[in-house]
């Protein structure tokens, strides 16, 4: 969600322009989008469960904080955004938001006082929520949230970013209709299209951005749609296509990685290990089925899986194998501090060691995922089925800039791998940041 | 000043394997629980990580994970006669200190008792005569068959992911394991780990002299596993960083490795590190504890009330707190009279060292539990009568250790320092191997643990003291042992062989290091005039007390004591479940 926050950028190209609009037209909040029954109430549990798939507290609890009860920092390039209280309380919440006004705020990134949210708020994604979930919500966060008074700081970003104004500028050009539509006419891959494109709002990092830095297409119908983002110099990595997890997995395998954070091949890290442990992991069964039928339908995903390059894999496992003092730094490094766990063929072990052979975050375009989990390690979520936060731990104190590098080149190209090499300059760059956090 | 802490349903006394399996189980009754763990919080990243674990010095050597004697220590003397001192530097056995305990740095080796040893009194009377019992040894049945543990040892091997590989299931004898074990109901959870060059030259002897190998029971993963909490090992690596280090590989088993975060995310499970408990309070009547007092790191003085207290410390602190707290009357070796305290037991090892200078057996490569074993010369195949001992080994070969400090095997006559020292070392390092004796350790009237009279702690309690000494009985076999192991020896042509075995008038040493098997003290039995618990680990005396762990122990078995203290800690935890719980009351 933070790299919506480059869309700022195309604020200022449209600037002009919405100071010719913004005058002359009010802000309009979209109406409901289907009829529901006027004395309507969610089932027990729907609003709780809706707030789990839809992941609100991923922002608006902060670390230590009660929940929902807003002051995460959302760190951007022009100032740190700061996330809302959006408990119930009166004052400092949202305990006075009536119902449209809470549905505008999902739908059009509004405030109860009519000025815009940052799109750091995914309401390119919640405004296709259906009815029932805004209500289930609604009444979820006005009668089951503790209401907590909590005045969180007022973001300031510089400017031109500060001109909130300018966004209902680029709503007009990035937001596509509001509503959810069924397309494929099964239950099962629109329930699946439902929690991928509306509630779970996964385009919001899985989907590249467009001109304005918008999602580029919101739903399958976009050739672009889900095809791979980035957040913070990590890859977001595609969902869709041949080189995709989504082809490349057996639906089970995509479903434990899910409810799990843990598969055969890989193990979570980055943001998205917050999303499984925050979100995830609390879908029903039936509905992790769903997003998993939809995605492998959306991919074309075929029951074979395709062949690997094993010819190269082979060519890397003998050199490892051979252990010849004289190798290069990048895979005498590669036995020094990592072939304990992930071994020679890159295959580490199921559901405990993650495969680098094939792992997306190693051959992605963006280096910073790699070279982060190098630098500072990365922890598993600990969920209902693998309590285990299974830990890598960092070798920053261990390894040079320059070793970085060499070793994350040698991860990138061995095996079945086939990624351009990381220079030293970018891992010097991921340092400085790091530290800067 | 002391504080009164919020009341729980159940307060554990130490956060190792069975204080961790049994809050595990009582979490699963909906009950509160807190364990109290007197060291810090541990886990394998960061406390363990690659590559600072594998530090031989600080670890290895200066014990970094183990208890340090200026803090907690016991006296020791040998005899009745002799005056106990401090054991003020670690020696001849290391407790483990911090969350998950003595599971961080063991080795992994897991066996199950034999069946015959859960019952050993009478398996000697009906077999040879009381004539064979000598004077003053005190022997006794446990209480508890192999058979009604069976279940509970399946339980702890797939809870710890155990690999190896089973010779008897179900009756029915199975090639490639061992054929002398009592009946499992299934195979290990894991296939048995590679072996290394002297494990498997040692099982080439053996099979030739017509004996029977198998690989050695082990904690240490030999592929990817998920256990019944759904936590996870990976495959070991080999390292050779197992004994004395935590696992950086999270291919040990360990409290850490196959518990522990599932048991954190029990929203009705508590614990609290630094937290030393002083003694557990008992009811005006003594009848029953109303919850333990312990110190918090800042040293504030803390009452935490209780319904059911589990002991689940080390072993010899379990029968500390319960001398401190009044739980049973202390044994008196004189008057053979009280039940704390009684038969403390230890292990019997010994070995013989082979060199060999032909042939390579890269040392910097090794498993914790990596091994090939014999039980030729265990319990139930050897004539007690016709060779004049009760007890029996198991024999084994492996290289457990790849450490480079402690892995320089070199021959005795070798000086010890300079010049010749380093020849030595390039001449012989790698290339030696050892086969070790691990046997059984009778109890005696007169090994046993009471308070010390003279030293105290720096709260002000009596230390424990500890009096044991080696007997006739466990040196005879031994030197039975030794016999077996030379001949095996012998057959594989070394050029230089070194025995190392306890002989007659060997007195207890604490220096050396042998084996943190020290057993007993609070023995589980079928009679509250012979023993401190019931079989299912209840004071007879204070009835909402559980003892967990190798305090248990009548005696010593020939195995290390890990696979018997889990499965002993599941048995009872059942029980608490099952039968305490809906009317709590002493279950017998």
């Amino acid at each position: 969600m933070r790299t919506l926050l480059t869309t700022i950028l195309a604020l200022a190209v449209l600037g002009l322009i919405a100071v010719a609009l913004t005058g002359l037209v009010p802000a309009r909040k979209t109406p409901v989008q289907q009829r529901v029954a006027g004395d309507f109430t969610s089932a027990g549990g729907q609003g709780e469960y809706v707030v789990r798939v839809a992941d609100c507290a991923a922002c608006h609890t902060a670390k230590g904080g009660k929940p929902f009860a807003g002051g995460h920092a959302i760190p951007s390039p022009f100032g740190t955004i700061w996330s809302t209280n959006i408990t119930p309380d009166p004052e400092t919440g949202i305990g006075s938001y009536t119902l449209d006004d809470f549905r505008a705020a999902l739908y059009d990134g509004l405030r109860k006082d009519g000025t815009c949210l940052y799109p750091a708020m995914p309401y390119e994604n919640y405004r296709k929520m259906s009815e029932d979930d805004v209500r289930a919500l609604y009444q979820h966060f006005m009668n089951e949230v503790e209401p907590v008074s909590n005045q969180v700081k007022e973001t300031r970003l510089t400017f031109p970013f500060n001109q909130r104004w300018a966004i209902r500028a680029w709503n007009w050009v990035a937001l596509d209709d509001a509503g959810f539509k069924p397309r494929y006419n099964d239950l099962v891959r629109d329930r699946g299209a439902y929690i991928v494109e509306a509630l779970g709002h996964c385009g919001a990092c899985h989907s590249p951005r467009n001109l304005f830095s918008a999602q580029d297409g919101t739903d399958a119908t976009a050739q672009a749609f889900l095809t791979g983002g980035e957040i913070d110099g990590w890859p977001a990595p595609s969902l869709r296509g041949p080189a995709s997890a989504v082809t490349n997995w057996s639906a089970e395998e995509l479903k434990a990685f899910l409810a799990s954070g843990r598969n055969s091949h890989s193990g979570v890290t980055g943001e998205m290990a917050v999303v499984v442990q925050d979100s995830m992991q609390f879908l029903t069964s039936k509905d992790l089925d769903a997003v998993v039928a939809y995605l492998r339908g959306i991919s074309g995903a075929a029951e074979q899986l395709p062949a690997r390059n094993d010819d190269k894999a082979k060519q890397t496992i003998a050199l490892l194998n051979a252990a010849d003092p004289s190798m290069d730094l990048g895979p005498r490094l590669y036995l020094d501090n990592c072939n304990g766990c992930h071994f020679t063929n890159g295959k580490g072990a199921k559901g405990v060691f993650p495969e680098l052979d094939g792992n997306s975050i190693v051959v992605a375009r963006q280096g910073g995922g790699l070279i982060d989990v190098i630098l500072n390690g990365a922890r598993m979520p600990s969920t209902e089925s693998n309590p285990m936060r299974l830990a890598m731990p960092g070798f920053r104190d261990r390894l040079s800039d320059k070793e970085v590098a060499d070793l994350a080149t040698f991860l990138r190209q061995s095996w079945s791998n086939n990624a351009g090499p990381i220079d030293e300059t970018a891992v010097v760059a991921r340092r400085q940041k790091l530290a800067a956090h | 000043m002391v504080a009164t802490a919020k009341k729980k349903d159940v307060v554990i006394v130490g956060l190792g394997w069975t204080g961790s399996i049994v809050g595990m189980e009582l979490c699963k009754e909906g009950l509160e629980v807190l364990a109290l763990e007197r060291g810090d919080d541990r886990d394998t990243v960061p406390d363990f990580r690659y590559p600072n674990v594998a530090d031989e010095l600080k670890y290895g050597v200066r014990y970094a994970l183990m208890q340090k004697p200026r803090n907690s220590t016991l006296t020791i003397r040998r005899t009745l006669g002799e005056t106990a001192l401090p054991y003020r530097a670690l020696g001849s056995f290391l407790p483990g200190d911090g969350i998950g305990g003595a599971g961080v740095h063991w080795n992994g080796n897991t066996f199950r008792p034999m069946a015959e040893e859960l019952r050993l009194r009478s398996y000697v009377l009906e077999n040879f005569g009381e004539s064979i019992i000598s004077e003053g040894m005190t022997i006794q049945d446990w209480g508890i068959t192999y058979s009604e543990l069976e279940p509970y040892f399946d339980r702890f091997e797939k809870v710890a992911g155990i690999a190896g590989k089973a010779g008897n299931i179900n009756g029915k004898i199975v090639e490639s394991g061992n054929p002398f074990e009592a009946p499992r109901s299934g195979e290990y959870p894991m296939p048995p780990l590679p072996q290394t060059v002297d494990a498997l030259m040692f099982a080439e002897a053996a099979r030739r002299m017509g004996y029977h190998p198998y690989p050695l029971p082990s904690g240490n993963a030999s592929e990817a596993y998920t256990n019944p909490y759904g936590m996870q090992l990976g495959p070991c690596s080999f390292c050779g960083f197992c004994d004395r280090f935590g696992c950086f590989n999270y291919s040990k088993s360990s409290p850490q490795t196959c518990i522990l975060d599932a048991l954190k995310r029990k929203p009705n499970f508590e614990y609290r590190v630094n937290a030393e408990v002083l003694r557990v309070e008992l009811s005006p009547d003594h009848k029953t504890a109303t919850g333990v007092t312990y110190l918090t790191a800042e040293g504030a003085e803390v009452f935490q009330p209780a319904d059911l207290v589990i002991l689940a410390a080390y072993q010899l602190h379990n029968v500390h707190l319960m001398l401190l707290s009044g739980i049973g009357k202390p044994y008196d070796p004189v008057s053979d009279e009280g039940i704390t305290g009684k038969n403390y037991a230890y292990q019997m090892t010994g070995s013989t060292s082979l060199f060999f200078k032909d042939i390579d057996f890269n040392p910097f490569v090794g498993a914790g539990s990596n091994g090939i074993v014999i039980d030729d010369f265990a319990i139930n195949r050897i004539d007690f009568g016709a060779h004049g001992f009760i007890g029996g080994s198991y024999i084994c070969a492996g290289t457990s250790n790849g450490q480079p400090i402690r892995s320089m095997r070199l021959p005795t006559r070798t000086q010890s320092w300079g010049g010749q020292w380093k020849q030595a070392i390039k001449e012989w390092y790698g290339h030696s191997m050892s086969i070790g004796s691990h046997g059984s350790n009778m109890s005696y009237r007169d090994s046993y643990l009471d308070l010390d009279p003279t030293y105290k702690d720096r709260y002000g309690r009596p230390l424990l003291r500890m009096t044991f000494n080696w007997k006739p009985n466990d040196i005879r076999m031994t030197q039975f042992m030794k016999t077996k192991i030379e001949a095996i020896a012998k057959s594989m042509n070394p050029d230089i062989t070194e025995s190392d075995y306890k002989s007659n008038g060997a007195m207890y040493d604490v220096r050396p290091y042998q084996t943190t098997h020290n057993v007993g003290g609070a023995i589980m039995g079928t009679d509250p005039n012979t023993s401190a618990l019931n079989r299912y680990l209840q004071s007879w005396d204070v009835h909402n007390v559980f003892v967990m762990g190798a305090n248990a122990f009548p005696q010593n078995i020939q195995y290390n004591p890990t696979g018997m203290v889990g499965a002993l800690a599941y048995w009872s935890v059942a029980a608490i479940r099952k039968d305490y719980l809906p009317n709590p009351r002493s279950l017998i």
